[in-house]
């Protein structure tokens, strides 16, 4: 099948090994992704709070520099795990953003244009190509979650010493263990709504709506029956829960009935619903999405 | 785009039943939703291009889906090259082309990035695949439009892109299912042109569904004709028209059912056209004369009697006739 000599001829070559064929997707799909030119002027924005992280861990360290500053050390904020679960935090929020945009159109523009034979007659199986469209988000929220978060605690062990490096370590699992299971939500809610609808803008309407209105509703039921267990419902609890828990700054508050000049009307005593059932919501959550890519993702849809 | 050309003449091909089987049905059948789609299919398929016929609804875009894997059989299987496309489907799937038959794309794509994507996934290393993705499309005559998006083509450049995608890898088998659709006939030419060239390589065997007779009496040597999920027909085409037989086409006026009852009760078969005309196989000991004394009985007119060969659409209308597989 030469160009000039026009015939057919069989691919001889060796092929590439199976377990690695899924990431042919991202590769090819972050070449459309960073096309726009604003979506990567937003995303280098994403690495801003990084910048000022790593500043602020450099400052910590650097007499000097508070010097000529003229701030003392005890104005900064202290660099523990409140530290780094607020930045982590700060990215998680930021990596909300790039999903919406990266997310909706990644299984919904297969679906529209009827790609999926395409993919699915080749040796190239449905989980492959879930995972395939899955580690499109995942390396690209990786990239700026947990990665430069790790190499900034790598950075603070450098200049602190190693036995504040073994003390800490545990941030570390925190800090990799929050972001994956965020940007894991992440993935399968916009791969399971993108297998849903088929319409990049409603897809990103809905993951916001999916977001946004079970923690109102979860609000109005913690409101009228005066608990915290509507927080099982809002997507974004249960991950701040979470996130505390790996933190290890979680509490299950006790909370005030106030009136408006801060006055205790009321004692009411409100328990966050324990950190082992903000995973099974999550958990579940997750279930619901595979299911859903199971049965969208299908080379063609058989009608019984 | 394309060309008015003329085709070639057929090449005399290798007796197919010299070959390996390319597909072996085995009691194959697929339902869903409890619905029979395809109803315990067995045979051999061997020939270097397989034409599927078959009316709407008879199961052929069913067979190629499950053949490549897309639906599970409900019961039996088939093996393709020795694999069986239950255990074996990743295998297979390395084997095989497919050009769908509704438009598939990937949206904004050019044409070189989507056939070159597909070579990936098919196994091919990126820099070969690229390779083989400029080759691809120069072969099928998209050369010059390879970086145009493929929204931009028209249904004949989709169909060629699709045909392109399906042949990058180098397949050993190739399903083309409905490949002329909506094509005009330089269009339709030059993909026949194509596919008979692909044939004719001897590298790939090619399984060509479609409604359009003319397509599989150019493009294959064998023919399976499915209906209602059974096959009706398999049969190879060259040696069908090879056959020493009598084929007659009578045009008649009178009572077309009496008489064809009439004519098969001499062994005769038969196929009605619906155009007043009658389609019938001579057997042997029987003669033109026994037909003009049975239309004399039923006081029907023979208006004209010319003698015809076996067309594939004579095969088709008996098999669509009869519904049974013999011939």
């Amino acid at each position: 099948m030469a160009v000039y000599e026009h015939t057919y001829r069989n691919y001889s070559g060796p092929p590439t090994s199976e377990w690695s064929r899924f990431l042919i997707i991202p590769r090819h799909a972050f070449r459309d992704v960073f096309k726009s030119k604003l979506f990567t002027a937003f995303f280098a924005i994403c690495f801003i709070p990084l910048l000022v992280e790593a500043v602020l861990i450099y400052l910590h360290h650097n007499v000097n520099a508070l010097a000529i500053l003229r701030v003392n050390v005890r104005e900064l904020i202290p660099i523990d795990a409140y530290f780094f679960q607020t930045f982590v935090n700060l990215q998680s929020g930021f990596a909300f953003f790039v999903a919406l945009l990266v997310g909706p159109p990644l299984v919904s523009r297969d679906l529209r244009n009827n790609a999926l034979p395409l993919y699915l007659c080749r040796p190239f199986s449905r989980p492959e190509y879930v995972a395939g469209k899955m580690s499109v988000l995942l390396i690209l929220l990786s990239a700026m979650t947990w990665m430069p978060q790790l190499l900034l605690f790598l950075f603070q062990s450098y200049l602190e010493g190693a036995r504040w490096f073994v003390d800490n370590l545990w941030i570390a699992s925190a800090i990799f263990i929050g972001s994956m299971v965020w940007i894991l939500l992440l993935a399968l809610l916009s791969q399971a709504i993108s297998a849903l609808v088929k319409w990049r803008v409603i897809a990103s309407g809905a993951i916001l709506g999916l977001f946004f209105i079970p923690s109102v509703f979860g609000e109005v039921v913690n409101v009228i029956f005066r608990t915290r267990w509507g927080n099982i419902i809002s997507l974004g609890a249960l991950m701040k829960n979470i996130s505390a828990g790996l933190f290890g700054t979680f509490e299950r508050t006790t909370t005030f009935v106030t009136d408006f000049d801060g006055d205790v009307l009321n004692r009411v005593v409100l328990t966050e619903p324990p950190l082992w059932a903000s995973w099974t919501a999550l958990f579940v959550v997750c279930a619901i999405c595979l299911a859903i890519l199971s049965a969208k993702v299908k080379a063609y849809e058989v009608v019984k | 785009m394309a060309t008015a050309t003329k085709l070639p003449e057929p090449k005399s091909l290798p007796d197919p039943s010299n070959f390996a089987p390319v597909i072996d049905l085995n009691e194959l059948s697929v339902e869903f939703g409890g619905r029979p789609i395809l109803k315990g299919l067995s045979g051999e398929l061997r020939g270097r291009a397989i034409g599927l016929l078959g009316p709407n609804g008879a199961g052929k875009t069913t067979l190629i889906h499950t053949l490549l894997g897309f639906h599970p059989p409900s019961s039996g299987t088939a093996h393709i090259f020795g694999k069986d496309i239950l255990t074996d489907a990743k295998q297979i799937r390395a084997l095989i082309g497919y050009m769908p038959e509704r438009d598939s794309f990937i949206a904004k794509m050019n044409a070189v990035h989507l056939v070159r994507l597909m070579a990936e996934l098919s196994g091919l290393p990126p820099e070969a695949a690229l390779e083989r993705a400029h080759e691809a499309l120069f072969y099928v005559g998209l050369g010059e439009a390879r970086y145009r998006g493929l929204e931009t083509y028209s249904l004949g450049m989709k169909q060629l892109a699709k045909l392109a995608q399906a042949i990058v890898h180098g397949p050993k088998l190739i399903f083309l299912d409905e490949p002329t659709n909506g094509l005009d006939p330089p269009a339709r030419a030059r993909m026949i042109r194509l596919i008979r060239e692909i044939r004719d390589s001897g590298q790939a065997n090619i399984v060509l569904s479609s409604h359009l007779l003319r397509d599989v009496e150019e493009c294959c040597e064998e023919i399976l004709i499915l209906k209602d999920g059974l096959i009706a027909v398999y049969c190879n085409l060259e040696e069908e028209r090879k056959a020493n037989r009598k084929f007659l086409v009578l045009e008649t006026r009178g009572d077309q059912n009496k008489f064809a009852a009439a004519v098969a009760n001499l062994g005769c078969e038969y196929a009605l056209t619906g155009d007043h005309r009658v389609k019938i196989v001579l057997p042997d000991g029987i003669e033109v004369r026994d037909l003009y004394r049975i239309a004399a009985d039923q006081e029907m007119q023979i208006r004209r009697l010319s003698y015809k060969r076996d067309s594939l659409e004579d095969i088709f209308l008996k098999a669509m006739e009869n519904g049974h597989g013999s011939l």
